[in-house]
């Protein structure tokens, strides 16, 4: 095999590594809101799981969290766990937030930004779709309202592959 | 003579250079406040801009859409 051709070998393996996208999701503990029950990211296992890391002070989660409601109201009854992690330093300009868009989802609260290094997010919003067995499905940095179809379609074949569809 | 100033010129630089860090997207919150826009006021920043764009007899291509969140 020529130097050339090892390579390209090379170059396209290091794409596909990056194509490869299930891997798990790490865990993490947190009082469940609904419940006020301590609990876990791994005791949500069968459960898929949109893991939403948002801040009071960006633009395109005023969008996403009314989509975030449309989504817990359609499957939050169906298998599908919504956890919007607030990365505020002040939970009240959380408050704020949340007054002007109430949200009927799951939100936690990581004031010292311990969570957003190890999912290494890298963009306010950034959503997580983790599967039934912990692994993250697909990555969305962002959120544009063109999506929507999109990220509900994907969620939808996630459920119906954990069977509660 | 010369060494010594070379010598506080580097520790300059290198103390200067310590400074500077890279803002993770999670730590924006302080950057995407109104105060810290370099436009200043937006009446203003809109006289600018007019005034500019009238000079170029072309307008657009400013800048990019987003609020120093990373997500555009």
């Amino acid at each position: 095999m020529s130097l050339s051709s090892r390579l390209s070998v090379l170059l396209l393996s290091f794409f596909l590594m990056g194509s490869v996208q299930a891997e798990p999701a790490p865990d993490f503990s947190f009082i469940d809101p609904f419940t006020d029950e301590s609990t876990s990211l791994g005791g949500l296992q069968g459960q898929v799981v949109y893991l939403d890391f948002w801040a009071s002070w960006c633009i395109p989660c005023r969008q996403s969290f009314p989509f975030m409601n449309e989504l817990h109201e359609r499957y939050g009854d169906r298998g599908l766990t919504i956890l919007a992690v607030n990365v505020d330093e002040q939970e009240a300009d959380a408050e704020r937030f949340l007054q002007q868009f109430p949200a009927s989802f799951r939100i936690l609260y990581d004031h010292d930004a311990t969570l957003p290094p190890i999912y290494n997010v890298m963009g306010m919003p950034t959503a997580y779709l983790i599967d039934h067995n912990g692994q993250i499905e697909e990555t969305k940095i962002g959120f544009r309202i063109d999506q929507r179809g999109e990220i509900e379609q994907r969620l939808r074949e996630m459920l119906r592959s954990a069977g509660h569809l | 003579m010369k060494t010594v100033i070379r010598c506080l010129a580097l520790i300059l630089i290198s103390l200067a250079l310590a400074g500077c860090t890279t803002v993770q997207p999670w730590e924006r919150g302080t950057l995407a406040e109104p105060g810290m826009d370099v436009d200043g006021h937006p009446i203003d920043a809109y006289v600018d801009s007019h005034v500019y764009f009238s000079r170029e007899a072309a307008t657009g291509g400013s800048g990019v859409g987003g609020g120093g969140c990373g997500c555009n």
